[in-house]
């Protein structure tokens, strides 16, 4: 099956939890097991809280969620436009965080690769970042 | 929707999650919880994770923030009523090795005992 699904939400915590439940949405079709479709909803969680905390610092702007599903592939695509990411190889290392002082364990795209198929991370200063990430379905 | 329920015994704070353990709720089991810590006379957590089945990495973060506060303090950090999903989480971050983990709510409360 086939199906593309586009939104776009504030940055607010709240959007975090609705987030996970459009991805799972859109997984209702492709028949994903628990563990997968838990991992995909973490990777997702991930991706939309790097917008809220770190892209928009906690202060308001939209992000854009792009699902595409492709039979057995999902591919989701978040983007924001907020402060970027200067240094995109540092920010993926394991437990590297610029707000240790906000309880934040540095684990996140560590998450998102450890759970997803592929992950690509496109930033640019002042400008904002778009992850994207593929999850492949076992049939 | 609640997001969680808090509960003293004696000196121990048990913290019943009922949402999924995102940064959205991270943010609020950090802020009441130190409120009780720094009214009540309280040496250790239990958090009881019997009624979720997701947590992410922001989950982690106020886990380990609770962890320090309460080894200043020479108290225990528990974790009960786990489900795989959160399992996995604990062991991949290795939560599971700084922390007890209980099965059961009993356990918990005889290991603070």
């Amino acid at each position: 099956m086939k199906n593309y699904i586009s939104i776009e939400m504030d940055a607010k915590s709240e959007n975090e939890f609705f987030g996970r439940l459009a991805v799972a949405g859109i997984l209702t079709y492709a028949d994903p097991t628990m563990e997968e479709l838990t991992d995909v909803k973490t990777a997702v969680s991930e991706a939309v809280t790097n917008s809220i905390i770190h892209g928009y610092e906690n202060k308001e702007g939209k992000i854009l969620m792009k699902m595409a599903l492709n039979d057995n592939e999902l591919e989701v695509e978040i983007t924001d436009y907020g402060t970027g990411i200067e240094d995109v190889k540092k920010a993926m290392e394991p437990m590297y965080t610029t707000k240790p002082d906000m309880e934040r364990s540095g684990m996140g795209f560590s998450f998102m690769e450890a759970f997803m198929d592929e992950l690509k991370v496109y930033s640019k200063k002042g400008e904002g970042t778009r992850v994207v990430m593929k999850k492949i379905f076992q049939e | 929707m609640k997001e969680a329920e808090f509960l003293v015994i004696g000196k121990t704070l048990v913290i019943t999650l009922l949402q999924e353990l995102d940064h959205h709720i991270a943010t609020y089991i950090k802020e009441e919880s130190d409120n009780i810590m720094n009214k009540r006379n309280i040496k250790n957590v239990i958090i009881n994770f019997e009624h979720i089945s997701f947590m992410d990495s922001s989950g982690i973060g106020v886990i380990i923030g609770r962890y320090k506060r309460i080894m200043y303090l020479n108290g225990k950090l528990i974790a009960v009523n786990m489900q795989p999903t959160v399992k996995r989480i604990f062991k991949m971050s290795g939560l599971h090795k700084i922390m007890y983990c209980c099965d059961t709510m009993k356990d918990a409360m005889s290991t603070v005992q």
